[in-house]
């Protein structure tokens, strides 16, 4: 939990993450502001997935720290050196986070409504009649109320990553990364999930963290926009500032290409 | 049992010369067992293609049930069949017929990777088909089955002592019979067992190399 | 030919003896050989090296010698110092014929979970679930559809291996088999009998295997339910699902092992 309004919800101190010889990246420090809406842009191979993976406990650092609302989460310092944290303690912390992916990941042995109350059950405790109404009202918030006992594979692509979307915040997280979740869709289809993310931008206050190829949804949803370019921040800015009058050569050439 | 039937370098010593002239034959026969699958898997796959149902039918049948039956029983079988015949012979045409039934599955799933395309490219270009097969459709499926046929291969290699079971059978009777030390089982199968891990786990490790390497 | 009819029909306890011997070496086997295959098949995918690489070098061990060295081991060998353990025939067929298949099926179990989508493992550590759940509850469900047909072929393979047991005393299919030629002098007619009963049991065994993957893969929501299968409906998955005679019995245990890169 926020000990205060002034934790930062997600801190980077002198982050490194190698591939190999990769150095993907190189000493990265930022902060994220609880209830910011952050956007990560920047040039193909610049990092921004691995530091959403590296949030996720999907990829592990190499050197340098990340802390959630303040706690330490992969790693931390003791008598001075680096060690890592048992998986038992991470997962304590990973629980307020949460992610929406590219390929949606379903599972196609359980029903859309199997998926979203899996883990409030078996993570959370929550019994099964209260996961179930909150299951429900998820649906409802992304227009799937009556494909609740679906299976995933039965679904259009959009409908499967609004399910997604829902069973991520069945989770209650305090943090939302969501990597180019509208990259595998059908254009026609893109619309509608980003209807079901600008919804939760506006009715909650979780802090989002997002990569995303669509500008305009950045510049209505996000309040602070990050470049990145080789692993590490070269500009960061209001949206307004960033895509009307960005400083950096290196921003402006990235925009010039997608916008 | 007495103190002279624990283990004897000596007596693994002395069987080690029969078991490697019998790990030649079991090269041998591995080697011949699958240019025999080889060739008749390949006969087999595309006969079952051919469409004829008054053929297709009755081969499948035959396949299927070979293929579902034991090596071991149709070895003893053919055997007493064709007693003329030396038994080495024998062994290596029924090896070599059962695994064809395995290597016409891998035929066949090769053949129906080559692309639909290639086909009606053949039949666009008017070809006859001798060439549509032979200088279209094969040359591309064969190597799709190159994975399957060195697998094949190395677990041909690992049923030839089927081969051997049933002399070794006998051998065990005629050893009670004369008493125990004539033939000294221990260290035979012991080193029967090694020398086959010796020979076969680098095979395997070749083909798994030759696999990742064509995939 | 009316002769060995009757002679047939006089051998008929020793048939289902025969058959029933073939049975229990089969279905002990198989369970042994699943227990072993779940065992080292985990054990290979640990991530601590002292789980890793005694399971890899036991699969490794028994694919590498031959079933018929295994069971002519425990049965010829074991009883002699150093050993002095005496098995029981039956106990030697199933212990060689489950450890031999175990390992094989093994690289299939490594394989067919290896296989399943990154992405699944990925969205099981999203959501927090613990390691036993995610691979109980999302991974296992999904791998389990991959391994039926696999399992299928080195079961069949395991009828067929069943039949060394003749050789160490066991009175099985392949014994009767014997027993009919010798009682007949009709090697043809005896053999074919024989085999003709093995492949029965095969074709049994396949269909009993079809219909569990097609259960399962419609609990995975990608095929028709059994009912619909057996209606012999058109549906169009019935094609995979193997509607003719018993799948291809190959070593596919290679096949599955070789799915992760
Ligand atoms: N598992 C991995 N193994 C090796 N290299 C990796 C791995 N994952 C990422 N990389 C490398 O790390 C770098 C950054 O990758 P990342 O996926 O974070 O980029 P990205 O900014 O998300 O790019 P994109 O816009 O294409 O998604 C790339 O050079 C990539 O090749
Ligand atoms: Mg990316």
């Amino acid at each position: 939990m926020p000990e205060n309004d002034t934790t930062p919800a997600i801190e980077f101190q002198g982050v490194v993450k190698r591939f190999g010889d990769n150095v993907v990246l190189d000493g990265l420090d930022f902060t994220v502001a609880q209830g910011d809406r952050v956007t990560l842009i920047g040039p193909s191979g610049s990092g921004k997935t691995t530091i959403l993976r590296l949030l996720m406990t999907l990829e592990e650092a190499n050197e340098g720290l990340i802390l959630i609302d303040g706690d330490p989460y992969t790693h931390e310092m003791r008598g001075g050196k680096r060690v890592a944290i048992p998986d038992k303690r991470r997962s304590l912390v990973r629980r307020r986070v949460g992610m929406v992916f590219q390929q949606f990941n379903l599972f196609p042995n359980m029903t859309v409504l199997e998926n979203i109350i899996e883990a409030p059950i078996h993570v959370l405790g929550k019994s099964k009649a209260e996961a179930t109404t909150i299951a429900e009202a998820l649906l409802d918030k992304v227009g799937l109320a009556e494909k609740r006992d679906e299976r995933p594979t039965k679904l259009s692509g959009g409908q499967q990553q609004r399910v997604a979307i829902a069973r991520a915040l069945a989770m209650e997280p305090e943090i939302l990364l969501l990597d180019e979740v509208t990259s595998a869709l059908d254009p026609e289809l893109v619309a509608d999930v980003l209807g079901v993310l600008r919804n939760i931008a506006e009715t909650t206050d979780i802090t989002m963290l997002i990569v995303t190829h669509e500008m305009q949804f950045a510049r209505e949803v996000s309040n602070r926009v990050l470049m990145f370019d080789k692993g590490k921040i070269i500009e960061e800015a209001d949206p307004e500032t960033i895509f009307t009058s960005p400083t950096h050569e290196r921003t402006q050439e990235f925009l010039r290409a997608v916008l | 049992m007495d103190e002279t039937s624990a283990w004897s370098w000596e007596h693994a010593a002395a069987v080690l010369p029969d078991l490697l002239e019998g790990l030649q034959i079991t090269v041998l026969a591995t080697v011949v067992g699958m240019v025999i699958a080889s060739v008749l898997g390949l006969v087999v796959a595309m006969v079952r293609r051919s469409g004829l149902r008054v053929v297709t039918i009755p081969v499948g049948f035959l396949v299927e049930f070979i293929r579902s039956t034991p090596l071991l029983v149709q070895l003893v079988f053919a055997n007493l069949l064709f007693t003329q015949f030396p038994s080495l012979t024998i062994g290596c045409v029924v090896l070599g017929v059962h695994y064809a039934t395995y290597m016409s599955e891998v035929y066949r799933a090769g053949i129906d990777a080559v692309p639909k395309g290639q086909w009606e490219a053949a039949v666009a270009l008017d070809l006859p088909r001798s060439r549509t097969w032979g200088a279209v459709v094969l040359p591309q499926a064969i190597r799709n089955t190159l994975p399957g046929l060195g697998n094949y291969a190395v677990s041909m290699f690992k049923e030839t002592p089927f081969l051997f079971a049933i002399a070794v059978v006998e051998m065990y009777t005629a050893a009670q019979q004369y008493g125990a030390d004539t033939f000294r089982y221990m260290e035979a199968i012991t080193m029967a067992g090694l020398l086959f891990l010796l020979v076969s786990y680098p095979t395997s490790l070749l083909v798994r190399r030759l696999e990742n390497r064509l995939a | 030919m009316s002769d060995n009819l009757q002679q047939f029909v006089d051998l008929l306890p020793q048939l289902g003896e025969g058959i029933l011997v073939t049975l229990q070496l089969t279905l002990g086997g198989a369970v042994l050989a699943l227990l072993v295959a779940f065992t080292l098949g985990f054990g290979s995918r640990a991530h601590t090296r002292w789980a890793r690489v005694p399971s890899r070098v036991v699969v490794e061990f028994f694919r590498g010698t031959s079933l018929v060295v295994q069971i002519f081991w425990l049965y010829y060998v074991l009883p002699l110092p150093p050993f002095y353990v005496e098995l029981d025939p039956l106990a030697c067929g199933i212990l060689a014929l489950g450890l031999n298949y175990g390992a094989y099926a093994s690289e299939v179990v490594r394989g067919s979970i290896n296989s399943v989508a990154k992405g699944q493992w990925e969205a099981a550590i999203a959501l927090d679930l613990s390691p036993v759940h995610r691979l109980r509850r999302v991974i296992m469900p999904q791998a389990w559809p991959l391994m039926i047909p696999m399992f299928t072929n080195l079961l069949i393979q395991l009828v067929k291996g069943s039949a060394l047991a003749a050789y160490i005393s066991l009175h099985d299919l392949n014994f009767f088999t014997n027993e009919l030629r010798e009682r007949t002098s009709d090697t043809i007619f005896s053999y074919t009998v024989g085999l003709l009963c093995y492949f029965v049991v095969a074709y049994l065994l396949t269909l009993a295997m079809n219909a569990l993957e097609v259960r399962a893969k419609n609990r995975l929501g990608t095929g028709p339910t059994l009912r619909e299968v057996l209606r012999l409906a058109p549906v169009q998955t019935t094609a995979d699902v193997g509607a003719g005679g018993p799948a291809p019995a190959a070593t596919t245990a290679s096949k599955g092992g070789d799915r992760d890169g």
